[in-house]
């Protein structure tokens, strides 16, 4: 029997709120099924499973908030018989593993009667929450010690849901905590390179101007999957900082970070960016700003990434020194792509180049390995029809 | 298509990708893209969503032609399908 638990989308994720589920007990499972939406600061996330199976049995409702780590569904495992009898929650806490080939974000060791916190809620309140669809989360409990009451969900429906601007707080708070980990306990070292794109802009215009416009690239797929290929030369960087050491990943995720409107901001993976070609990647690069946007991220896309690329060169911005966003390793920031003179066989020219900085976790690599990393990024800039 | 229809139609494009701007208040004459702080992303989407909405293909070489409003309308009605 296998635990489904609540993952951690983010370094200062304590719980996430369970919204729905997508599966009944029963029902076949496999893996990268959707199996539940979970509420965080960050959106709503549909979380997938990855242990193929039958859901065995859900141990937390909609509307429950379940710690980081706490089991949320029993899955009986492929060929595993049928067990006489379920066994209701509490469940033993695992422990988080931790292999090179499919590393997670470690979930906290807290104890299995503490890890899901249910909500204290009558039945006739909890039928009356689903009737009324109100979040039992953000009701505030009247009853006896605090229960949440029919009454307490019928004033909660009367009042207009949260306002876009708690949402932001909220999100604004999730990035101060994330931000100041980061640069209490990640000691940063910052390179920087410019990087001549007159090959890559014009390969780029040539290419664009023959295809259809949903098919058209931007220049930033093409840094992705430079910073994807080169994160294959420089392993090392390809890595997440967990109890006190680096956890190489087998695969490339390599996070993007995506401007909300409204504010805050979310860096959901390109998964195994360096085996996708670029048409397929700039596809997935539309499809994940729109989900960022919009909503319907999956949970791998935010607990995969070692690496984020962030690009500010549509705000203008020439230089990005970048935060890393533990427990990823690195930041790999593009500016604005601008004429510059450039020195090509000992005369000045105009050239189209871009700014590249890497901000990365002295921790887990030093500079030389990092200047190794940016000096790849440039040469395989320089082939975009290779990339 | 008037060009009021045509304006009309690019509104609601620019709607669906800044739903939180008040595009009553919008210069025709101001960048698109500075003004309701479209990216480079969203501006592909807007090109995509003429094409579908309005027929209209928009060359990576026009896009400047095409950086407000006023230049949007004029390009579409400029090359609309007729009939």
């Amino acid at each position: 029997m296998a635990d489904f638990l609540m993952p951690k989308f983010g370094g200062d994720m304590a719980a996430g709120t369970l919204v729905a589920w997508r599966k009944r007990p029963g029902d076949a499972l496999k893996r990268g099924d959707i199996l539940a939406e979970v509420e965080t600061d960050k959106g709503t996330i549909d979380v997938e499973v990855f242990t193929a199976g039958v859901l065995e049995e859900q141990l937390a409702k909609p509307g429950d908030r379940v710690a980081v780590g706490a089991p949320m569904a029993r899955i009986r495992e492929a060929g595993e018989p049928v067990a006489a009898t379920t066994t209701p929650a509490p469940v033993p806490m695992p422990q988080p593993q931790l292999t090179p080939a499919a590393p997670v974000v470690p979930a906290p060791a807290v104890p299995a009667a503490e890890a899901l916190e249910r909500l204290r809620v009558s039945p006739s309140a909890r039928q009356r929450a689903r009737e009324l669809g109100v979040d039992l989360t953000r009701v505030q409990g009247t009853g006896r010690g605090g229960a949440i009451t029919r009454e307490d969900i019928e004033r909660a429906a009367a009042t207009p849901p949260p306002a876009p601007a708690d949402r932001a707080a909220r999100m604004r708070a999730s990035i101060a905590a994330a931000m100041s980990k980061s640069k209490r306990e990640i000691p940063h070292y910052y390179l920087a390179t410019t990087i001549d794109l007159h090959t890559a802009t014009a390969w780029l215009a040539e290419r664009n101007q023959t295809r259809p416009v949903e098919d058209r690239l931007l220049v930033g797929v093409l840094f992705v999957k430079a910073v994807a290929l080169a994160l294959k030369r420089v392993p090392e960087l390809n890595a997440l900082w967990a109890e006190g050491k680096a956890v190489p990943s087998a695969d490339v995720h390599v996070g993007v970070a995506v401007a909300l409107r409204g504010g805050g901001l979310i860096a959901p993976a390109l998964r195994h960016a360096d085996q996708r070609g670029l048409d397929e990647l700039m596809r997935d690069f539309r499809d994940l700003v729109q989900r960022t946007r919009t909503g319907g991220l999956r949970a791998s896309e935010l607990t995969d990434p070692t690496v984020t690329v962030t690009s500010l060169g549509d705000q203008g911005v020439e230089v990005v020194y970048g935060i890393v966003n533990p427990p990823q390793t690195a930041i790999v920031g593009f500016g604005k792509v601008v004429e510059r003179p450039w020195v090509v066989d000992g005369q000045v020219v105009a050239r189209p180049v871009v700014t590249a900085t890497l901000s990365a976790d002295h921790r887990v690599t030093d500079g030389h390995r990092g200047g190794v990393f940016l000096a790849a990024v440039d040469r395989l800039l320089q082939e975009p029809d290779k990339l | 298509m008037t060009r009021d229809e045509i304006q009309a139609a690019v509104l609601r494009l620019l709607g669906a990708i800044a739903p939180e701007a008040d595009l009553s208040r919008l210069d025709p004459r101001a960048n698109l893209r500075e003004e309701l702080d479209i990216d480079s992303m969203d501006f592909l989407n807007l090109m995509v969503a003429v094409r579908k909405q309005l027929g209209v293909e928009v060359s990576e070489k026009d896009y400047a032609q095409v950086a407000t409003l006023a230049g949007c309308v004029e390009y579409v009605a400029a090359r609309l399908p007729v009939g």
